[in-house]
């Protein structure tokens, strides 16, 4: 009965080491990553109930997660359609220099975030190689929520890129060719042959490069302003609570943070596992 | 030979704030070769800055700081309060615990194309300023409370009409930094703002060394008298074995060489014989004083910076 309902119980492998690697992976979890979040749901359960509510919903806190939130998600977008484009390019052209681009894309990993902001903020200001061409028009990105957006965008774009490349070389070409061979126009081939083999990989690099950018902290206080209720991010609020010694306020903003991208990254991976299903489902029947 | 054997080698960790970082530079020199002198022990002394309120959290939380040289004395009560920090430190040195001082100016494009002139024209329309986060960098507290006295102190002044006052004023904020140096760097670097409230020795010195034709001093009428302390953090002393060097770093602020660096990096001594000397480098204008008008720091503190306080309302409420 029990191995009905846990069928990832049944049978492990023919080889041995299920049970070391098992507690070994179940003990390197704990120490690294739920130890540590549990530490945060402690410190912040030191305040009662009404001083929680009062911490994680004043209107200043509120505004930080529609300015979080939102823009990680119109970051997030924007790199999910580019990061396709750069994917597809990589993957399926060859051009001089591709190497070099190839290497390019991980920059944005490696840089110290902190260095990312700040060189963004020097270019993207009134005065920077960039910025002065947007001033004139009116449009300022440094030091506002679009300076946000530019900066969670660049850090976000690795994520994209590198779960879409591997799918798009395992892709058939001879798919194409049969849908064309059909009768098929570029586009029906774009809409019914190719996106829906890459839509779950694509929804997976959305989500972490949404994910980063939510809990993305160094890039973003050197371009964004930080003003309240303007440009200010919830990890500004929190280190904000933190230097001022209240750290079961920071705690709980975290706790909302930690349960907000929680959900949404559950109903990101419903939706992925969905769309996989169908996908199969419908080649299977298709075949 | 023997007597150098002897000799004890000691190193200290200065954890300081944001606009310091020149004067300690200079200072720890000068300390080190100091102390070999006296005491005959060699002594390094390293310096870590940052925002105030920043600095005091990372001893808090186990930074092994010898000394702190903050921006304001709450940060250090902080640390008292957590037992790192003897409650009566403010009472161990002269002057509070504060051997130089300062205050606060305004920065302005050179020829001062806005016109800038004191602290009323801060809160008018279309004038751009830059200045700290109050939360989290001791100075922006200072520029802060230095509008707000200024407002207070007007004939027919009040709290309402400060308060106004200073939320006309950060109406006009375009870039909040987490420290004074960030947004010195903001302000002369980025390009942004038509003026700067700041630290008078970090005006003093983005003017030298930036030239003096790009940026102009504007002396507001009245302004804050800045008291910056200085404590030994006797847990980590006592851990380190510490205590006299540290004693002596913190005390030789006050003898005329000490206070020599200090206004060689325009701070304001304490010593009115170098005061006397630099005379010329401090403008005259009328100082108010935490103690004197706003009853003290824990008050202010509670009043204006807390969660819910003033500055909160000035952006929260509409």
């Amino acid at each position: 009965m029990s191995t009905a309902l846990f069928p990832m119980w049944r049978k492990p492998s023919a080889l041995p080491g299920f049970g070391l690697t098992m507690g070994y992976t179940v003990a390197y979890l704990s120490l690294v990553v739920l130890v540590p979040l549990l530490m945060v749901f402690i410190k912040a359960s030191s305040l009662d109930w009404a001083s929680f509510v009062a911490a994680v919903s004043s209107p200043r806190v509120l505004a930080s997660y529609r300015l979080t939130f939102g823009i990680s998600l119109a970051a997030a977008t924007l790199n999910a359609f580019f990061g396709f484009i750069l994917a597809w390019v990589l993957v399926r052209y060859t051009f001089p220099g591709k190497r070099f681009v190839d290497a390019l894309i991980d920059l944005p990993f490696a840089l110290p975030t902190s260095v990312a902001g700040i060189v963004l903020a020097a270019i993207y200001a009134p005065n920077g190689w960039i910025g002065r061409w947007f001033e004139p028009l009116g449009i300022k990105i440094a030091f506002t929520p679009l300076g946000i957006f530019v900066a969670l965008t660049f850090i976000g774009l690795p994520f994209v890129v590198r779960t879409l490349q591997p799918v798009l070389e395992e892709f058939e070409r001879e798919q194409e060719e049969a849908a064309a061979c059909l009768g098929a126009t570029r586009w029906q081939t774009l809409r019914h042959v190719i996106l829906p083999a890459v839509l779950p990989a694509l929804l997976t690099g959305f989500a972490l490069a949404f994910a980063r950018a939510v809990g993305e902290y160094g890039s973003v206080i050197f371009i964004a302003g930080n003003i309240p209720m303007v440009s200010e991010i919830t990890s500004l609020l929190i280190i904000t609570k933190l230097e001022q010694y209240d750290f079961a306020g920071a705690a709980a903003l975290a706790v909302v943070m930690l349960l907000i991208s929680f959900v949404l990254l559950l109903l990101i991976n419903t939706l992925q596992w969905w769309l996989q299903r169908r996908h199969s489902g419908r080649r299977a029947s298709g075949a | 030979m023997t007597i150098q054997a002897q000799a004890a080698s000691l190193s200290l960790l200065n954890v300081s704030y944001d606009p310091t970082r020149e004067l300690y530079a200079d200072y720890n020199k000068a300390f080190e070769a100091h102390y070999k002198q006296v005491a005959g022990d060699t002594v390094t002394v390293k310096a870590s800055h940052g925002g105030s309120g920043k600095q005091a959290r990372t001893v808090l939380d186990g930074a092994p700081a010898d000394v702190v040289t903050l921006g304001i004395s709450a940060d250090i009560d902080e640390l008292a309060t957590a037992g790192l920090v003897n409650k009566d430190w403010q009472k161990r040195l002269p002057d509070n615990a504060t051997p130089y001082t300062s205050t606060i100016v305004l920065l302005v494009r050179k020829g001062n194309p806005k016109g800038i002139k004191d602290w009323n024209d801060l809160a008018k329309p279309g004038i751009s300023v830059v200045t700290p986060n109050p939360k989290t960098s001791a100075g922006a507290r200072w520029n802060y409370l230095a509008a707000w006295l200024y407002a207070l102190k007007q004939p027919g002044g009040n709290e309402q009409k400060a308060q106004d006052f200073v939320k006309a004023i950060y109406k006009n904020v375009g870039v909040l930094d987490s420290g004074a140096r960030g947004a010195t760097t903001t302000f002369v670097e980025r390009g942004i703002g038509d003026v700067l409230i700041a630290w008078e020795n970090e005006a003093l010195l983005s003017v030298k060394d930036l030239g003096p034709d790009k940026f102009d001093i504007v002396v507001p009428s009245s302004s804050i008298l800045t008291e910056p302390p200085v404590a030994i953090v006797d847990k980590n002393v006592d851990k380190h074995g510490t205590r006299k060097a540290a004693e002596a770093y913190l005390q030789w602020l006050y003898p005329p060489q000490g206070q020599e660096i200090a206004a060689k990096h325009f701070y304001r001594p304490r010593s009115p014989e170098i005061a006397k000397k630099y005379e010329s480098q401090y403008p005259k204008l009328k100082l108010y004083t935490v103690d004197a008008d706003l009853g003290g720091w824990t008050k202010t503190q509670a009043k204006h910076f807390a969660d819910g306080g003033i500055f909160d309302q000035i952006y929260t409420k509409k």
